[in-house]
């Protein structure tokens, strides 16, 4: 795979705080890139690295394999859709669109050619004429994104594009720049603190961390194999049931124990062999507790139920931890109710409790 | 009281009232409450305060030097006249000229224009590049321009003086309006630089991911964002200007004298009658232009104000 845009040891602070350091990322030509974080991770640091409206401090960009690390925005081939769509009040859309090729003194001709094509893939054609403040919200970010569109780039960056709309325009948006990227075919690089846009949209994922990637992978593996705790309880809502406990040798199987309870490890894959006796923590999704199957249970009580529609919720009473756990819509179960719970080792994680990575 | 308010009521509020629905929430104060009385009696008084002897500048102006004798300066003028306009308009003397304020008022407009539009042109660059470039030292260099504002102009009177000596433009309207656009340039700076950080940063990044440089994005983007911080910069500029006394007499010659100075010179002659009228038409006629430039743009001096208060 050649790389669309390659990151290679790049940092960058502010005086004296370090925002990134020796980041590393490549990215593939074509690729739907998602970086993930919860603000002030550093991943808008980053994209803004990426369009050169900051300036590392150090280590190399390179788009196309060309290094672009001190070129200005312009020249990068890059186009970025930001979260306030940033359009020119002062400009109808059809200038909004067609100022950057201006600029460039492109050919009126091209201009209306260019403009006349993204409007079209962006339905915006009946609004040319109008100023942004008689557009709105979703109008307007597909200006944004046409602004993007016209001028031809290999990469589209979007600074978290659909955070300032309601609900129901988000989803819709979000799949049109999916439809998006599968017609056009660019590389995208994303940045958002939405994991079901990190979900549904990328082709891989980076989650970061203060200014570190934390782990990067598809969405599948970041879901069901988390490299460590924090990827682990930031995907998934609600958050992953986290267990602390040990794993112990019971009658010549490795079970994890916590609180007198033992859950057998039958199943689980690891990356390592496992030794009783080490301290560690078992992460299950709410979706992965069977309650009420047969095999090896544990009771527990059902504290509170949170019925959702597709899905019921219930907070479970366990040997003194609480345990979130996802039913179908259609099983309810009044609190109070005893339940009993076994767990789906293929698809649960387990960190170790000291360095909170993955075992 | 009720029962007039009942007759009041519109055709909505009977209906709601037949339906056996109250009206909900405070009754509307009434407009002669003690209260409203209190308040209005108190901007009257400090309203004709204010007023007053603006009222007998503009009676004494119109009056002849025989009436003002009387002694009555609150009565109206019995023989209106415009000749005390004329005179300070036209003749009155200065020491040996003779030409009235006429040739401070054009000394006056012949420093305020180019001083404004200089110093606006350059504060808004400088405030433009200080919010959205960030170049090594910017914080320094704005740091030691706001500190420049808090020096009395005394302290550097002297050293200026000799600094237009050195460059031979000391005592031309070329060196005073040099001097007004320095002065003016710590505080418009920092008003255009609160104005344009104010403004969302995006735009800014959109603009140079467009490929748009220094001064495509400051006339193409920031300016048509900015007119109403421009008239704020232009009210303050001409008003202070005009208003200026100290730096005219210092800075130029008698010939060069702007209008205030020579109001202060006819007002304070001390050879022959006082003529009040004369005085009085003199300082209304000097007052005009910043009044005039409060009365035309005021209302949009308050929405530039409040222009960086708000996000919008």
């Amino acid at each position: 795979m050649t790389h669309s845009v390659s990151i290679k040891d790049l940092s960058l602070s502010f005086g004296a705080v370090k925002v990134l350091e020796n980041l590393n990322l490549d990215i593939g030509e074509g690729e739907f890139l998602v970086l993930l974080g919860s603000s002030g991770c550093g991943k808008s640091t980053l994209l803004n690295c990426i369009a050169g409206l900051l300036e590392p401090t150090g280590g190399r960009i390179f788009i196309k394999g060309r290094n672009v690390t001190w070129e200005e925005p312009k020249d990068r081939g890059i186009g970025m859709v930001f979260q306030s769509y940033a359009l020119y009040p002062q400009m109808t859309v059809e200038k909004n669109l067609s100022f950057g090729l201006q600029v460039a003194r492109m050919p009126k001709a091209e201009i209306d050619r260019r403009v006349g094509r993204a409007a079209e893939i962006l339905q915006i054609s009946p609004f040319l004429k109008r100023k942004p403040s008689e557009l709105s919200g979703g109008q307007r970010q597909r200006v944004a994104i046409g602004r993007a569109l016209v001028r031809d780039v290999d990469v589209f960056l979007f600074d978290e594009p659909l955070s300032n709309l309601d609900a129901k325009l988000r989803s819709e948006l979000r799949v049109e720049i999916k439809r998006l990227h599968q017609s056009l075919k660019n590389t995208m690089i994303y940045v958002t603190h939405d994991q079901i846009e990190a979900l549904t949209l990328a082709d891989r994922i980076a989650i970061m961390k203060s200014g570190v990637i934390q782990q990067l992978a598809d969405p599948n593996t970041i879901y069901n194999a988390p490299r460590n705790m924090f990827v682990a309880g930031f995907i998934g809502s609600p958050s992953m049931n986290f267990l602390h406990g040990e794993i112990a040798e019971r009658e010549g199987r490795l079970v994890f124990t916590t609180d007198g309870v033992d859950f057998p490890l039958d199943g689980y894959r690891s990356g390592e062999t496992l030794a009783a006796g080490r301290k560690v923590v078992l992460g299950v999704r709410p979706e992965h507790v069977r309650v009420n199957e047969d095999g090896e249970t544990h009771e527990a009580t059902v504290d509170i139920e949170e019925p959702m529609g597709a899905d019921n919720l219930l907070w479970l009473k366990l040997a003194g931890h609480t345990l979130s756990v996802r039913v179908g819509g259609a099983r309810r179960f009044a609190p109070g109710t005893a339940v009993r719970l076994s767990f789906d080792m293929a698809l649960a994680s387990l960190f170790d409790a000291g360095t909170e990575e993955r075992i | 009281m009720a029962d007039t308010f009942a007759l009041k009521d519109g055709p909505a509020l009977a209906a709601a009232r037949k339906a056996g629905v109250e009206p909900a929430g405070r009754r509307p104060r009434r407009m002669l409450s003690g209260r409203n009385i209190m308040i209005y009696g108190t901007l009257f008084v400090a309203a004709v305060y204010y007023l007053l002897p603006l009222y007998v500048m503009i009676v004494t102006s119109i009056k002849g030097m025989p009436e003002i004798r009387l002694g009555n300066i609150f009565s109206p003028p019995m023989e209106i006249t415009l000749e005390p306009w004329a005179k300070a308009w036209a003749s009155a003397c200065t020491g040996l000229n003779c030409d009235g304020l006429s040739r401070g008022f054009w000394n006056s407009v012949r420093i305020t224009v180019p001083s404004t539009l200089i110093s606006i042109l350059i504060a808004s660059i400088n405030g433009y590049a200080l919010a959205n470039w960030k170049f090594k030292g910017a914080d320094v260099f704005f740091t030691i321009l706001i500190v420049g504002a808090f020096i009395p102009y005394q302290v550097m009177l002297y050293p200026i003086v000799i600094v237009l000596r050195e460059m031979g433009i000391y005592g031309t309207l070329t060196g005073l309006v040099i001097v007004h656009t320095i002065f003016g340039m710590p505080i418009l700076t920092l008003l255009f630089r609160n104005y344009f950080a104010s403004l969302p940063s995006e735009l800014f990044k959109a603009a140079r991911i467009d490929g748009a440089g220094f001064w495509q994005i400051y006339f193409r983007i920031m300016l048509p964002m900015s007119l109403p911080i421009f008239v704020v910069a232009m009210i303050l500029q001409v008003t202070g200007i005009w208003n200026d006394f100290l730096f005219g007499v210092v800075f130029t010659r008698p010939e060069y004298y702007p209008m205030t100075v020579q109001l202060n010179n006819i007002v304070n002659s001390v050879q022959g009658v006082k003529e009040y009228n004369v005085n009085m038409a003199a300082t209304l006629l000097t007052g005009a232009v910043p009044l005039i430039v409060y009365f035309v743009s005021g209302r949009l001096f308050v929405r530039g104000i409040a222009a960086g208060a708000v996000k919008g």
